[in-house]
């Protein structure tokens, strides 16, 4: 549905992005992640027909962006960073507007204007000028505009900001109702939001793309690994023999618990070793209180990614 | 040509919904009316001392055309207030949608430049047109206590119309330009200014270029209008006039889009 390729945008001599390339299938919701001026932003803006990359291109709906800008516009919705509202129109005079110059036939402006309204819950404030509403309801006032005239492809830039938690959710609930018969892309620095609604994940960090998978994927990718994490009673210097003899432990870690005689281990693994550590374990005479594994977060992934830190 | 009305409708709300419209409004009118009294007092008062000569010195009363000795002047002044107040409604056709991000909506639906331009230029025509309507009823005062002519009435309104057109089409620009609001306003005013007093420059140059400077001349071109006479040559001056402010317009716009 939508395939960007090598696409290379400098704002002067600064780089924004460079050679992005990645492909949305039609009913995915693509989640583009990365720091504060990473490029997300500008990547839309360029998907958006905004304005142009400096070099390479994209085909939205298998319609290219420098030639065939207005069928693209046509095609898509989108919510900018800052919602582009107009503060002295009121919430409906402003949809209609909208409604108007995305070329909805009178006949059934009214009708589309409601929908938006509802999908957004604006019900309570269409009256209200939108200059008065708070940052949460220009937030939604915004997204009902991208909403609006139910097109095909949303590009969404940070849809959930300003919002209270529980708008969070909602618009979350949304988005994810709303993938299946759209292509979605959004973007996000809040990693939660990621696992939870997207399918996929393009990572991009200082212009480049740094990563691309499912959030799981992306997860078990790191590394090839998966730690498990050991907590026993007992001696410690036995313990960790046992743990050296085992060989796809690839590295250690280990923490006294406090007001315990418990021990913390952390280990890499290249396998699943647990069955065989908890007997080991036990025919050593150590108590076990706890063996787990744990896969590396999104967060984790993400730092790893866009830092050049080692990930703990 | 819907989605044009849409952005002419818009542009329309702005501006009666925000307290510009009305401080302008009531600006122009104020001003107008001051000159409208002054121009009527001096006029009656000559008139009135012409009649006391006459029957002092018993010769006939002069006969005192209205037309050119009160109306004449008076559209000079509209178009001079005018020049002063049109920057005031233009300087946030375009800069108002740059500084709140509202271009971003404007540039990702389907909308064409040409819609956006034409609907902001034709909505600040509009403008124009409600901020005259006042002046109506100083004229109509003169027809119930006076007889003057209709057509350089109706020729002088039209010059008026022409004139604010084309200061409108060049101030929009100017807004299209800056996303500062006062840079627009000055700017606007600035290059209305310019075009007005580009032809006294005509009077000390040399032949071929006062020719040029004084066709320039949006002004110029306003007197004809002003006593009564229709000329095609200067309806062209401003219909090309604002044709080239709207394409100039049309192509910032344009490069806007592709610079960013």
């Amino acid at each position: 549905m939508i395939e960007v390729k090598e696409l290379t945008r400098y704002y002067g001599d600064k780089r924004a992005i460079h050679n992005v390339s990645f492909e949305v299938q039609k009913g995915e919701i693509l989640g583009l992640l990365g720091p504060n001026a990473a490029g997300k932003t500008t990547t839309m803006k360029i998907l958006t027909c905004y304005m142009p990359p400096t070099s390479g291109g994209a085909k939205v709906a298998g319609f290219d962006i420098w030639d065939q800008p207005m069928e693209i516009k046509n095609l898509t919705g989108y919510l900018p960073e800052n919602p582009p509202l107009y503060s002295d129109l009121n919430v409906w005079e402003y949809l209609d507007f909208v409604a108007r110059i995305k070329g909805v036939p009178a006949s059934k402006r009214k009708e589309a204007i409601s929908v938006a309204i509802e999908k957004a819950a604006l019900g309570d404030v269409q009256k209200q000028v939108v200059g008065s509403l708070s940052k949460g309801f220009k937030q939604r006032v915004g997204l009902g505009q991208a909403l609006l005239n139910d097109p095909q492809i949303l590009i969404l830039d940070e849809p959930t900001v300003g919002l209270d938690p529980r708008q969070i959710i909602e618009i979350r609930e949304l988005i994810k109702r709303l993938g299946g018969d759209h292509t979605i892309i959004l973007s996000t620095h809040i990693l939660p939001e990621v696992e939870m609604t997207c399918g996929r994940v393009v990572i991009i960090n200082e212009g480049e793309v740094v990563a691309e998978d499912t959030p799981g994927n992306l997860t078990r990718r790191l590394k090839g690994s998966e730690r498990t994490v050991l907590e026993i009673g007992g001696d410690e210097k036995v313990a960790s023999e046992v743990i050296k003899s085992f060989g796809e432990v690839q590295k250690v870690d280990h923490k006294k618990i406090e007001k315990s005689d418990h021990v913390r281990f952390i280990m890499e693994t290249s396998a699943d070793i647990r069955h065989d550590l908890a007997k080991a374990i036990i025919t050593k005479g150590l108590n076990l209180y706890e063996l787990r594994t744990e896969s590396y977060s999104l967060e984790e992934i993400f730092l790893h990614l866009t830092t050049k830190e080692e990930v703990a | 040509m819907k989605k044009t009305l849409a952005v002419f409708q818009k542009e329309i709300k702005h501006f009666f919904y925000s307290p510009i419209a009305y401080i302008v409004i009531a600006a122009f009118t104020l001003i107008a009316g001051i000159f409208f009294y002054l121009y009527l007092s001096s006029f009656v008062e000559a008139a009135f001392m012409d009649m006391i000569r006459s029957q002092q010195f018993r010769t006939q009363p002069q006969r005192f055309n209205i037309n050119l000795q009160l109306i004449r002047p008076y559209f000079w002044n509209l178009a001079l207030i005018s020049l002063f107040v049109l920057p005031l409604v233009t300087m946030r056709l375009y800069a108002e949608e740059k500084r709140s991000g509202t271009v971003e909506l404007l540039y990702t639906t389907p909308l064409s430049v040409s819609n956006i331009v034409l609907g902001k230029f034709f909505a600040g025509i509009f403008f124009y047109f409600v901020m005259l309507i006042p002046t109506f009823i100083f004229m109509g005062i003169l027809f119930i206590y006076g007889d003057p002519e209709w057509g350089p009435v109706l020729s002088g309104y039209l010059g008026l119309f022409l004139l604010g057109s084309a200061f409108i089409s060049g101030g929009l620009f100017i807004s299209s330009l800056t996303e500062n609001q006062i840079i627009a306003a000055i700017g606007g005013f600035g290059l209305s200014l310019l075009l007005w007093v580009i032809g006294w420059a005509a009077n000390y140059s040399g032949p071929g270029l006062s020719a040029v400077l004084n066709y320039l001349s949006i002004i110029n071109h306003f007197e004809d209008f002003a006593q009564g006479v229709i000329d095609t040559k200067h309806l062209f001056y401003y219909l090309i006039f604002c044709t080239f402010g709207v394409y100039l317009t049309f192509k910032s716009v344009e490069s806007i889009k592709w610079r960013s």
